[in-house]
């Protein structure tokens, strides 16, 4: 089947009063970037709808892959195009049920004659292609109210305009239209679906990831840039910060008690964060922490590791069961590549009982034996800031 | 030398070669592994895995990288058949399937599943009609090769898969050896569910083919080991023969735009239905790159010898059962005249070839057939 164009409907910004047109615009850039390697693909915003047009049916087969991640969709149909006459829209009508599953469905054919010139009024021409598709697909049940493959036809002066499958858009808010954040991206399954949430409310974000090496290796850190580019992928490039925490750690490993050196740890990547934070102009952090999960992820801990910032720290999953979590990371794609087995910076020095209650005056009270704050300046001033999705200039290339 | 056996096999494109040593120079580490050779090398094989599923237009769909079009269509067959048994027991297929189908079908046969062979006219089409009575609410899997290898029928796909979605819940192979990069295929919308690619039919190296099916509908292995490919073949992965493939797969797509090739039938066809004595097998719609004709009386063999003899080599039926003598399934399948069911020769044609070499084999043709004594009727 090919497709002349697509038609996209919004969700829940087509509520939103006079700023509309903001949030539609925003959308209409996060589609267009999205869409930026197709070369034929064009946009056109309307007050409550988009279309997107293609001259190249591979474009146009790549943009209906793609849309369905793209936050701020509802929904989209492909639409048929051809010409205003009853022989070629019943012609068009078989080519666009046939495209979808018809086995048992129930049916219904709607009409819209924007174009009054046309020969048959709504009535006969609904009746006409109705009993032309029930020939054909003899399977199909008619139904008025709600019916499952709802056939649309729309007959403009230029020609009529064919709908019958509707693709589920993400829903969610164009991601840019409600503020940016910072993401501390671990390499875990749970830290990319807190990103994936945040964005789907419309929050753009940086990430920043800690790297250890040489006792963490740069597949780590490639797994990290791959997950940050999955993210890119629902609307919006993600920029990451890459900090290099091996000098610290190894400080808090010599100088704090084994028992609270996790807290410790967290505190410190909390505080770099925040600093990155600033520096960017982002207004919160985003974390993928998880009530009781591990030791770090009891209140009493978080409450000692938070001590550090007032900045407001946003934790999508925090009431959220595992398994949850894992299957949003398989729907979203990040679980395969979550799942890989490379160390993190969290893992390998991570001791074997760590307090799952910490003491925040005893905490602080180990941390003053080191002086951490220039080290802490070192690291986000040496920092490696990555923009994904990458430019690809592939090496494997030539050989494909 | 004028090479028309491309339906038996092609020659290796120049850049498929390159590619091919080139990845077993630099990319050689095992997939599997976690060093950065590996990972590397994991990467290479995923990106020529994305690039075959875009070209397929099913970027969610699966890929089992393969030793040939054989071997895929023996897991296709058997593994579809025991992933499905719970859902029943009967099969469907044709009579005039790749041997690597059919055999596949006769094994599955001897462990107690119910096959129906759907028969073929004269120019080799099955009938939808018959394929839509055979649908039950058993019915498992359905195998339909999209090109007959033999003679080049092009069977309805599409209907076959409307009709196979409406009335069973059936797995639909297809065994797209000889079309791909021929007639557009993909598994999206109305494509089958599951199509067979064997890369040294398009310009790429022999031993090596693929599997791909839609997502979410795993065969069962015929294999066991270390768990490649999810488990559905095990075997360490031969990353250079997937690149290979890929890289076969890209070029090959360029031929499918082609129009020569369906020029170049037409122009034989109307040429050779000049003579009295020769018949023309397969409709007029076949595919683009298969012309097979049969001799009144005259043995294929000798024609092919003839040919050889004036620098242009045809083949009898298929390379498969060319050695055999006896004529092929497809040619019993299709009710051939008796006295012709031994002059069956095919001429298929390739990338290498150009519309000179046509003209040259109208001219070889013209001298066998007054050799014989029977001129231009």
């Amino acid at each position: 089947m090919e497709w002349n164009e697509l038609l996209i409907r919004y969700g829940e910004i087509s509520l939103k009063g006079r700023n509309r047109n903001v949030f539609v615009k925003k959308l209409r850039k996060n589609i267009k970037e999205a869409l930026s390697d197709l070369p034929t693909v064009a946009l056109q915003a309307e007050r409550d709808r988009m279309f997107l047009f293609a001259d190249d049916k591979r474009d146009m087969e790549e943009a209906i892959i793609r849309l369905p991640h793209i936050f701020g969709i509802q929904s989209f149909s492909p639409v048929a195009k051809c010409e205003a006459t009853l022989e070629a829209i019943k012609e068009t009508a078989l080519r666009v049920i046939g495209a979808g599953e018809t086995a048992g469905k129930t049916f219904k054919v709607e009409i819209r004659r924007t174009d009054k010139s046309f020969p048959l009024v709504t009535g006969e021409l609904q009746q006409e292609i109705a009993a032309h598709v029930l020939q054909n697909f003899p399977e199909l049940i008619v139904q008025m109210k709600k019916p499952e493959v709802l056939l649309h036809v729309e007959i403009r002066s230029e020609g009529a305009y064919l709908t019958a499958k509707v693709h589920k858009g993400a829903a969610g808010m164009p991601v840019g239209s409600n503020g940016h954040s910072l993401l501390m991206l671990s390499g875990g399954i749970d830290s990319p679906v807190a990103g994936y949430l945040m964005m789907k409310r419309g929050v753009s974000i940086d990430a920043i990831h800690f790297a250890s090496p040489p006792f963490t290796s740069e597949l780590a850190k490639k797994k990290v840039m791959d997950l940050a580019e999955k993210l890119s992928s629902f609307g919006a490039a993600v920029r990451l910060h890459i900090i290099p925490f091996t000098e610290i750690q190894q400080t808090i490993v010599n100088q704090v008690p084994d028992n609270v050196s996790m807290t410790t740890t967290r505190r410190l990547m909390l505080q770099i964060a925040d600093q990155v934070r600033a520096e960017i102009g982002a207004l919160a952090i985003v974390t993928g922490e998880s009530l009781g999960q591990v030791a770090s992820q009891t209140l009493e801990s978080l409450t000692a590791i938070n001590a550090v910032t007032t900045t407001p720290i946003l934790r999508p999953l925090i009431a959220s069961d595992k398994l949850d979590i894992i299957e949003i990371a398989q729907k979203i794609g990040t679980y395969d590549i979550s799942i890989q087995p490379y160390e993190d910076c969290c893992t390998i020095f991570s001791p074997s009982n760590p307090k799952t209650k910490p003491r925040l005056e005893k905490v602080i009270y180990y941390e003053s034996f080191s002086d951490f704050a220039p080290m802490v300046e070192e690291a986000v001033k040496n920092r490696i800031t990555v923009d994904l999705p990458l430019q690809k200039q592939d090496e494997f290339d030539d050989l494909l | 030398m004028i090479y028309f056996d491309n339906s038996a096999t092609t020659a290796p494109d120049d850049s498929v070669l390159t590619s091919f040593i080139e990845v077993n120079k630099r990319f050689y580490a095992n997939p599997a592994s976690i060093h950065l050779a590996g990972k590397q090398a994991e990467t290479l094989l995923e990106k020529s895995r994305a690039q075959i599923l875009s070209i397929l237009s099913a970027p969610d769909g699966n890929i089992i990288f393969t030793s040939g079009g054989t071997e895929a269509n023996n897991l296709a067959v058997i593994g579809f058949a025991r992933a499905f048994r719970s859902r029943g027991n009967h099969i469907i297929t044709t009579e005039i399937e790749h041997p690597s189908v059919l055999f596949a079908m006769e094994y599955l046969e001897t462990q107690g599943f119910d096959v129906d062979y759907l028969a073929v006219d004269e120019q080799g089409m099955i009938s939808t009609e018959e394929l839509k009575s055979k649908l039950r609410a058993e019915t498992i899997v359905v195998s339909i090769m999209h090109v007959n290898n033999e003679i080049g029928t092009v069977q309805p796909l599409a209907e076959c898969a409307r009709l196979i979605k409406q009335y069973s819940r059936a797995l639909f192979h297809s065994d797209t050896v000889q079309s791909f990069g021929k007639l557009p295929i993909s598994l999206t919308g109305d494509g089958p569910d599951a199509i067979t690619i064997s890369a040294h039919k398009i310009n790429g190296l022999k031993g090596s083919g693929l599997l791909a099916f839609r997502k979410g509908i795993p065969p069962q292995a015929l294999n066991f080991g270390g768990g490649q490919e999810h488990g559905l073949r095990s075997g360490t992965v031969a990353v250079a023969d997937a690149v290979a493939l890929a890289k076969a797969m890209r070029i090959s797509l360029l031929d499918e735009e082609r129009q020569e090739f369906r020029q170049w039938r037409n122009r034989l066809v109307n040429f050779i239905k000049n003579y009295d004595d020769v018949v023309v097998l397969a409709p007029d719609k076949a595919a683009p790159h298969i012309v097979s004709i049969a001799f009144y009386k005259v043995k294929g063999e000798v024609a092919v010898n003839f040919f050889q003899e004036k620098g242009i080599t045809v083949s009898t039926s298929s390379a498969c059962s060319s050695k055999s003598g006896a004529a092929g399934h497809v040619i019993e399948a299709i009710r051939l005249a008796e006295k012709y069911k031994n002059g069956v020769i095919r001429i298929s044609f390739g990338k290498n070839n150009s519309e000179q070499h046509v003209v040259e084999f109208e001219q070889v043709f013209a001298q066998f057939m007054e050799l014989l004594g029977r001129g231009n009727g």
